[in-house]
């Protein structure tokens, strides 16, 4: 058996893993019943963990789609010449973003947007700024000279050239970043949970609080195994998307 | 080709007479903050919401006159000028206008004697703040300081505002009052917090460089060992925290001496064991990609003048790679100081504690006694660590 | 025609292009070629606005080009650029159809032409249609890229070092390629280049450009007779003149009535090849052949020599 096939086989096994113990987590109470003490229940019991981890990703993923929206626009504003000076500000703007300390930005958006989901999705909406906006410049940036020249030289207007050349041959980069943004995201949404935010954090919190370890595992074996696969699912979109575009 | 590439990305010449674009943005934005939002919160005491306060209604006439006409001038030099020292001198006049006003209005609002009442900085100046923070960096951006002058920029903003609050200048502000109560807990948590980043990263660096070195000389072990570690980054860090809780406190049951040295299953241990594990990647990765990096001819061009392989892995390799090296640890650094936060949900201390117990008690001010210096933490590491790797580049350079 | 008036580009106190005037004949190739610096892409830039004039204008057939937006004025004028520029994200047929598309041609007009173009450039629509730029060779990415320019019939075709990229081999065959193409579709072409022997090969009349001026502009002939300027019999080479100017002259045209034992020649060969024959074989005279083998003429070695002096 060839890597690839056992890669492949890998994948598809933790996916099956992950959907089978969202569905029937009672079925792995044994697996996690020696990490319990005093009769604690071995599957977490105070909500639905399917419905947890589908909030847990609808959080991450609206949070990635405003990043994205955001960081593509800025990454497309400054590589325009009547945008290049805004180059410094915006990049100073993402990489504050990084710099805060998610935890720091969930804290200090309570006040302004109250408990529950809102201020996880400000932090990760800055937190996941960084990758994508320096892969959107990037991407626009190497673009090769010849194609931009050829592309205005049959007559495309700025807009045509953006949408019909740039944006394609930037697009592999651009999903790499939101790859890398959406990955960091599923880890750090846990932390939501500490402001009432529905998601797999709860989980752990609630572990964390009973002492109760098996909580714990779960919580993060769920999260960390939507993390890998997420990952992997993007990088398959990404290389079957970006497969004839080479640029030389 | 000779002739320069035609419109796409020459920016457009700068005409001495148009209005800076960045400098109307921010005003812009600065000008609704002012009149839209409040410019403090004053509070009856510490958990009830605040009520809004204007600048105008807080400060008496001179005052407000005073600090909008600083604000004023910031604006006007931030639209019309286009030299760098101008701007950050703009800038900065309107960041001390903002600190003295946001002070002052502390003073006023609080009654003589009274300890009950808080007067909270509102919406209206953290976003003045941030517009006047983003020109002054702008400003610096564009006068392109060296890594020393940076560093010196960043030290003279300490003394400044550590001589402001030993002066006492803040101290009618809440997130002073939430300081004066808990002032002894804030020095040692500040420097749990601090111990706790450089510790594990002290540690992962002991062990990622060795790793590192390893994955570049056996290409082989790259994917497995990258995977691995890759895997450890994506479990969530509280979950980690909490994992690593169960064995640590089973080590502890079962060897006295390790309890003896600190080693528990709460407190700090699991903390610092998960913030090595998540530090390991971005060294080991980076170690790996900059010996990569170091050109074969150096490397050939070393051995060739007869020294040994540690020599030319330490004169020619390592130091070749350091810049790249060091970019890395600063990611871990900055990410480790954000972390820590996260350690007090199991009790490993640091600044962490006052922000959740801040969640936990509604209380913001003590949310911000925490998250402010946190935020102070990262920056200054993230501004330290770029300066360091700049210096290493021009000197290999 | 084309008409350039004036024409001027200034970069900050740069001058780049210098009060350069010319006009270019419909149907005909133009070349113009200079040192690198010497202002000649700007100016064959300047004719499809990619860079806008600074001081002079433009003018196709009378017409003002700024008479209307330069993305429009561009999709009429076919525009051919050194390492062809061919967008890798899309296939060959995709490549050419871009500008009849720009244009909303309908979609059999586009197929058909695309089709047509591809078996001129002998590119085999079954192999090559669907393939991506980068599994082609350099030969043939440079042909789509000709083939590219040419999908909305214009009537001017800009080239600016479209050869650039190729080996010397390849080189040669595109050029003969080029001057069929010229032939077949009656194109006006401009082309830039710094070889001087492509400028003798491809032009009916060459613009000699040096630190932005014009300094000549003549056919081959006469760039070799009569340069006006030192700059331009150093750019045409002293040591070589008498043999670029046999080069301008094919056998056919110089052969006179007679019959030779000497080598034979084909009528399309030019004096110069004729003579390196004559040179190679010892002989005094060659026998000059039409297309289909027959005899047509005789050349002497005298006079070779002869059309070889200003």
């Amino acid at each position: 058996m060839s890597g690839r096939h056992f890669a492949a086989l890998l994948r598809i096994a933790a996916l099956a893993l992950l959907v089978a113990f969202l569905v029937a987590p009672q079925a792995f109470a044994p697996v996690f019943a020696p990490l319990t003490q005093y009769g604690a229940p071995p599957i977490y019991d105070q909500g639905n963990l399917l419905s947890l981890a589908l909030a847990h990703l609808g959080t991450v993923c609206l949070a990635a789609a405003a990043s994205t929206v955001v960081a593509v626009g800025l990454g497309i504003l400054v590589t325009r010449p009547s945008g290049a000076q805004f180059l410094p500000l915006s990049r100073t703007l993402v990489n504050i973003g990084q710099t805060f300390p998610p935890v720091a930005v969930l804290a200090v958006a309570v006040p302004l947007v109250g408990f529950g989901e809102k201020p996880t999705l400000i932090a990760l909406f800055a937190y996941g700024l960084l990758p994508i906006f320096e892969n959107t410049i990037v991407g626009l940036r190497t673009v090769p000279a010849a194609v931009l020249e050829a592309a205005s030289g049959v007559g495309m207007s700025a807009r045509q050239r953006l949408r019909a050349v740039e944006l394609p041959l930037a697009l592999p980069l651009i999903l790499e970043g939101i790859r890398l943004s959406l990955v960091i995201n599923v880890g750090t949404a846990t932390i939501g949970s500490t402001v009432a935010a529905k998601g797999l954090g709860e989980v752990i919190i609630a572990g964390l609080l009973s002492n109760n370890n098996a909580f714990v595992l779960q919580g993060g074996l769920v999260t960390a195994l939507m993390a890998v696969l997420l990952y992997e699912v993007l990088a398959g979109l990404e290389r079957r998307l970006c497969r004839t575009v080479r640029i030389d | 080709m000779s002739a320069p590439v035609a419109a796409p990305y020459v920016p457009a010449a700068a005409s001495r007479l148009r209005p800076d674009a960045l400098g109307v943005l921010l005003t812009a934005v600065g000008v609704l903050a002012l009149f839209g939002l409040p410019f403090v919160l004053f509070k009856a005491n510490r958990i009830l919401p605040g009520e809004p306060r204007s600048l105008l209604a807080v400060l008496p006439a001179a005052g407000a006159w005073g600090c909008g006409a600083a604000l004023l001038l910031a604006a006007l030099v931030a639209v019309l000028a286009r030299d760098a020292r101008l701007r950050l001198g703009g800038a900065l006049a309107g960041l001390v206008a903002l600190a003295l006003a946001v002070a002052a209005s502390g003073d006023i609002l609080t009654p003589p004697g009274n300890n009950v009442v808080r007067v909270a900085p509102g919406g209206a100046f953290w976003v003045l703040l941030l517009c006047l923070g983003l020109l002054a960096t702008d400003a610096i951006t564009r006068l392109r300081p060296g890594p020393l002058t940076r560093v010196l920029l960043l030290a003279g903003f300490f003394v400044v505002m550590g001589l402001s609050l030993a002066h006492g200048t803040f101290d009618h502000l809440s997130v002073m009052r939430e300081y004066a109560v808990n002032s002894e807990r804030f020095w040692r948590e500040l420097l749990r917090h601090v111990w706790l980043a450089l510790g594990s990263l002290g540690a992962a660096v002991l062990v990622a460089l060795p790793l590192g070195i390893l994955c570049h000389r056996v290409p082989r072990l790259r994917p497995g060992v990258l995977g691995t570690l890759n895997v450890i980054q994506t479990v969530p860090s509280i979950a980690l925290f909490g994992i690593l809780m169960a064995p640590l406190a089973a080590l502890a049951t079962a060897w006295p001496w390790a309890a003896a040295l600190g080693v528990h299953g709460i407190g700090a241990a699991p903390a610092a064991v998960a913030l090595f594990l998540y530090s390991l990647l971005p060294v080991v990765a980076n170690t790996a990609a900059g010996l990569g990096r170091v050109s074969r001819a150096a490397v050939e061009a070393a051995h060739g003048m007869g020294m040994t392989r540690w020599q030319v892995l330490s004169a020619v390799e390592l130091t070749l790679a350091l810049p790249v090296i060091l970019t890395g640890i600063r990611v871990v650094l900055v990410q480790n100081i954000g972390m820590v936060t996260v350690a007090a949900l199991i009790g490993g201390g640091g600044l962490g504690t006052f922000v959740f117990q801040g969640i936990g008690q509604t209380a913001m001010d003590l949310v911000l006694l925490g998250a402010i210096p946190i935020v102070a933490l990262a920056f200054t590491a993230a501004v330290l660590l770029d300066a360091l790797v700049e210096v290493l580049e021009r000197t290999k350079a | 025609m084309i008409t350039v008036e004036n024409l001027s580009k200034q970069y900050g106190a740069a001058t780049v292009v210098d009060d350069v005037s010319m006009q270019i004949e419909r149907n005909s190739i133009t070349v113009v070629v200079g040192t690198s610096g010497s202002g000649k892409s700007t100016l064959l830039r300047m004719i499809n606005r990619l860079v806008e004039p600074s001081g002079g204008r433009v003018l196709i057939d009378g017409k003002d080009t700024r008479a209307e937006p330069a993305h429009l004025l561009r999709r009429r004028i076919g525009y051919v650029i050194q390492g062809h520029g061919l967008f890798p994200h899309r296939t060959v047929a995709e490549n050419i159809a871009t500008v009849p598309r720009l244009l909303d041609w309908d979609a059999a007009r586009i197929r058909a032409r695309v089709e047509e173009l591809l078996q001129v450039f002998q590119l085999e629509p079954a192999t090559y249609a669907e393939a991506f730029p980068h599994q082609l060779s350099g030969g043939q990415q440079q042909r789509v890229g000709v083939a590219r320019a040419l999908a909305a019939e214009p009537a001017l075709l800009l080239m600016d070092e479209p050869f650039g990229a190729l080996d010397p081999i390849i080189r040669a065959k595109a050029q003969d390629d080029l001057l069929d193409i010229q032939c077949r579709f009656g194109t006006t072409i401009v082309l830039v280049t710094h070889d001087m022997d492509e400028a003798f090969r491809l032009g009916d009349r060459v613009a000699v450009m040096s630190e932005g001026r014009l300094l000549q502009y003549d056919p081959p002939a006469a760039l070799l007779t009569r340069p006006a300027d030192p700059f331009v019999a150093r750019l045409t080479g002293q040591a070589e003149r008498a043999m670029r100017l046999l080069s301008l002259t094919t056998a056919g045209e110089a052969a006179v009535p007679g019959s030779s034992t000497g080598p034979a020649v084909p009528a399309s060969a030019t004096l110069r090849e004729a003579l390196s024959e004559l040179l190679w074989c010892g002989a005094e005279s060659v026998a000059v052949l039409d297309a289909e083998g027959r005899p047509r003429g005789r050349l002497t070695l005298d006079l070779i020599l002869a059309r070889g002096r200003p």
